[in-house]
């Protein structure tokens, strides 16, 4: 096949690229090479319009054994445990095909944890659909859901958390964020880098068949109409394979064979041998007869350019690949020695005894094209001027019926029930909490991992939504009694080729930057996910935090559901009635303007603290943090989760009851304490300067919110546990 | 007391049972299913999991593993020998166990707290225990039992049935099936009730922080039994 300009374009390369390629080589790549560059060079691998503005993330902290770069991030919990974790997109594959699609996406996250050595021990999604109106959201629902249960159930890992939304403007474009936690020593982390000449490269896991060819490429471009013809990008999943090569890895790992281990995830061989190659500064050579493949005929293009799931390459210690072998063939996988390690700085490629690619390591990494897209400031909006006279027409009541029963806010157990969420024995939190929590097997350590995205405080004012999202993964983790420590996140956005979009994803980042460094959570591992478009319609900017805390001891875990009855409820921070961009402004009003709650850093840190504080010295029964819907909707789910009641005392407040109960100010919480620590708690909040007002009580049965507003907590759980089971039966 | 739970490829509740069995007193050993001898055990485990990746039917490669032979010896011997989830259906594939468990009723995964009333008390596993409905955690696709007319009348006839979902009360009907299993059965014994299987996983149950400590109670009462 002849290279040229064009064939560079259809391989999703860009004029100018080519003309760097040719440059770099001194001549026209031959077909292997150029599907190595196209490989290296999308959006997706080499994160070419992200880096530029990556980079000012705050990424280091005293936890932190690993940041961004390697498969995953790392922490210390203390006692020589480590935590290894990452979320990851996979949204294009998903639309094309959502079972499949979210089960690799699954199986793709757990072994970028396991790669390091640790085992899996929680995994998290956060999935993104279209209206709830539009013809295909049940279908991806089911797909998306049975994808992932699919998977992270034959793995025998817990699915702990997880959050979805919907929005028309994922209409055309969903999303599947998988997000998994492993556990494992800190003196037994392994990584990428290879070192030392001449050592085998070895390949285990599945075989290599035809399946996932330019997924990479595929998952950094818009759709079209012609989506249907992109189905054979889409890998296969085996979760049976990969719960087979999840022991035997860590079963070689258990010794001291391995120098380097890389999985095979995006863009196959080609950027697992690369990225182990450039990290170690040498050169890699491999045989590509020695695959181990599926299919017959395949060539070294096809080879190199296959997302086959469930493969490993690593690199061994000289002698060591008999002992390998035997473990690899106990556990019926392939194992193969494909090539060997070499001072050249090259990647080189054999197939036939016909060298069929010759490159210089440093071209595909760090010549790689990087963007400084060009990009729009975003406005803050103007506030809206909401007609209080709309406000007399409304019934409480019946406003927050319909607002538990919205699809964002209802009960997602539909969902989380198809997941298995108590194997290994360790949940001690479910899904449905703020945060899922799992103990640290055998200690009385326990960790906790939420995920939030805010799409619509993002959609409005970037900046604000970007510092939004973390305070709010922040909230979730200190609401279960978890020192927050480190997040993840995975930027999903539109073409980073329009200004507009690219100007949501920099103000974005840039307020996560400015949140997570002022809380002192850094970012420790990452993805991003571009053109999350189709056509010209891209999503909501919607970057998903993943947040990790870490309870001491789990005894003093908190739930959110209300435990006794007389205890008070008061809550946590200042509430102004900001209805701008809240659920009831949308829902209620059909108000899409105005913009979005404003965030201090001061507050949320300070009174985020002070419950933590309050945790600790065990007065607090039950929190919950105040999100979407307001304080009546974070109540409403307490009254639910504990089937108690709640009497609500008056407001000092001046504004109206509405704006009291539906405003979305940030930084609060409720809290449940018993009457006689009432001026224990209140002295310590006023030390510590943190605002807060008095709700109410806990009573039996009814959440009474005055005379005339009343209702049953059985109606009230009606409302919140019906809509999504009444839908998917439909 | 000496126990062994056997790993098949794709198990991964053999973990979870492991860590119960010792934490009430037994002695257990991890047996891999290439093994042909079992070791000296008072009882035998088949875990929860995926062995084989379900593929073919849940439960049927395995049950043609090779330590397979020496299970059914043990059987035939009187050895006492429990399947849970994916153990049970590889007990029923193994012809251990009467019936077949067939996909869930509404076709989707359940992972939830159920409780299942104790049928029959005559027998090693639940001689003695103190609760008459226990709260257990299931976790399946493919739970729903099912079996042929004249084999429930024989079932019932031999008092085989061991467990059936119910609610808290025990009372048993088709509101407390989770699965759409004939009777609601949840665990069934061979005719000499030295072997069972369940659905419902124990092991899930054995700490106050967890979903419950029911598993406890059938544990402490299962040593207790076997000593």
């Amino acid at each position: 096949m002849i290279v040229n300009e064009q064939l560079a374009i259809d391989h999703g390369l860009k004029k100018e690229e080519y003309k760097k390629i040719c440059d770099l080589l001194k001549r026209v790549p031959n077909i292997t090479e150029l599907g190595i560059f196209s490989a290296m060079w999308n959006e997706h691998c080499s994160y070419k319009s992200s880096r530029f503005h990556l980079k000012n993330l705050p990424t280091k902290g005293k936890s932190v054994i690993q940041g961004p770069g390697e498969n995953a991030g790392v922490i210390d919990i203390g006692d020589d445990d480590a935590i290894v974790f990452k979320i990851e997109s996979h949204n294009h594959p998903s639309f094309i095909e959502p079972y499949q699609g979210a089960a690799t996406g699954v199986g793709g996250i757990m072994r970028d944890v396991f790669t390091m050595g640790a085992r899996p021990i929680a995994n998290l999604n956060s999935i993104h659909f279209g209206s709830s109106h539009h013809k295909k959201t049940k279908n991806f629902l089911r797909g998306v859901v049975h994808g992932i249960g699919g998977y992270g159930n034959c793995m025998g890992v817990p699915t702990i958390a997880g959050q979805t939304s919907f929005d028309e403007s994922y209409n055309g474009n969903i999303l599947v964020n998988a997000m998994t936690l492993g556990l494992v020593k800190k003196d037994k982390i392994f990584y990428s880098k290879a070192t030392g000449l001449g050592k085998p490269v070895i390949y285990v896991g599945s075989k290599t068949g035809r399946d996932g060819i330019h997924g990479a490429s595929m998952a950094s471009a818009s759709f079209d109409d012609k989506i249907e013809e992109k189905k054979p990008t889409v890998q296969v999943g085996d979760p049976f394979t990969e719960k087979l090569l999840l022991e035997a890895c860590l079963e070689l790992m258990a010794g001291d064979s391995i120098i380097a281990i890389q999985d095979m995830g995006a863009a196959g061989l080609t950027s697992s041998s690369i990225e182990m190659a450039s990290k170690g500064n040498l050169g890699i050579e491999i045989n590509l007869n020695m695959v181990p493949c599926r299919e017959a005929n395949m060539t070294p293009y096809e080879i190199m350019l296959s997302e086959s799931q469930e493969r490993m390459l690593i690199v061994l210690e000289n002698g060591k690949e008999e002992l390998a072998k035997k473990i690899f063939d106990k556990w019926n996988l392939d194992f193969a020695v494909i090539g060997k390690t070499t001072k050249s700085k090259k990647i080189e490629l054999y197939f036939d005894e016909e060298k069929v690619a010759d490159i210089p390591v440093n071209t595909l990494v760090e010549n790689s094209p990087m963007y400084d897209r060009k990009w729009k400031k975003a406005k803050l909006p103007k506030k809206i001027k909401i007609k209080k006279e709309q406000f007399k027409t409304l019934k409480v009541i019946s406003v927050l019926n319909k607002i538990l029963s919205n699809s964002n806010v209802c009960s997602k157990e539909w969902i989380w029930q198809q997941y298995d969420h108590t194997v290994m024995g360790d949940t001690i939190q479910k899904p449905g909490g703020d945060a899922g929590v799992v103990r640290v097997h055998g200690t009385d350590k326990a960790v906790a991992a939420s995920v939030d995205s805010s799409a619509v405080y993002c959609w409005a004012h970037p900046l604000s939504g970007g510092k939004q999202i973390v305070c709010e993964s922040w909230r979730n983790l200190i609401s279960v009694g978890a020192k927050p420590i480190a997040i993840t996140n995975c930027l999903n956005f539109g073409s980073p080729e329009n200004e507009e979009n690219m100007g949501e994803f920099v103000e974005c980042v840039q307020g996560l930057g400015e949140a997570s460094s002022y809380l002192n959570f850094p970012v420790v591992s990452g993805n991003v996910s571009f053109y999350n478009q189709t056509k010209d319609i891209g999503i909501k900017p919607t970057p998903v935090i993943g947040g990790i805390g870490l309870i001491k001891n789990y005894r003093n875990m908190v739930t959110m559901d209300l435990k006794e009855v007389d205890n008070v409820l008061l809550v946590i921070g200042k509430t102004e009635g900001h209805l701008d961009q809240s659920l009831f402004a949308r829902d209620i009003l059909s108000e899409k303007n105005g913009p979005p709650p404003e965030i201090n850093l001061f507050n949320e840190k300070n009174n985020g603290e002070t419950i933590l504080k309050l945790i600790n010295k065990k007065f607090i029964k039950a929190a919950h943090d105040v999100s979407l819907g307001g304080i009546i909707t974070a109540l409403s789910k307490m009254c639910i989760k504990g089937k108690k009641g709640a009497t609500l005392k008056r407001s000092n407040y001046l504004i109206n009851q509405l704006e009291y109960l539906f405003g979305e100010d940030q930084g609060r919480y409720i809290i449940e304490i018993n009457k006689v620590d009432l001026k224990s708690v209140t002295s310590i909040l006023l030390e510590n300067s943190v605002h807060f007002d008095e709700l109410g009580t806990v009573n039996e049965n009814d959440l009474i919110i005055d005379d005339k507003s009343k209702v049953s907590i059985d109606d009230l759980i009606k409302s919140h546990t019906t809509w999504l089971t009444n839908y998917m039966s439909k | 007391m000496n126990s062994s739970v056997i790993t098949f490829p794709g198990s991964n509740c053999d973990r979870d049972m492991d860590v119960a069995l010792k934490k009430f007193g037994f002695k257990n050993k991890m047996v891999w299913h290439d093994d042909l001898e079992l070791p000296k055990s008072d009882l035998v485990v088949l875990p929860g999991g995926f062995s084989y990746g379900d593929y073919l039917r849940c439960g049927s490669m395995a049950s043609k593993s090779k330590i397979m032979k020496s299970v059914l010896n043990f059987a035939k011997g009187g050895g006492k020998i429990m399947g849970i989830c994916n153990g049970f259906q590889i007990l029923v594939e193994a012809g251990l166990l009467p019936g077949v468990l067939l996909r869930n009723k509404y076709l989707e995964f359940i992972c939830k707290n159920v409780f299942v009333k104790v049928n029959n008390k005559d027998n090693s596993y639940f001689k003695n225990i103190k609760k008459d409905t226990l709260e257990l955690h299931i976790a399946h696709n493919e739970g729903s039992y099912f079996c042929s007319e004249e084999q429930i009348k024989e079932i019932n006839d031999n008092n085989q049935i061991a467990l059936f979902y119910s609610n808290e009360a025990g009372i048993v009907n088709e509101k407390n099936n989770p699965n759409g299993s004939i009777k609601n059965i949840a665990g069934i014994f061979n005719k000499e009730k030295n072997v069972l299987g369940m659905m419902p996983h124990p092991e899930r149950m054995i700490h106050p922080a967890l979903s419950g400590e029911d598993g406890s109670v059938f544990f402490e009462n299962l040593i207790n039994n076997l000593r």
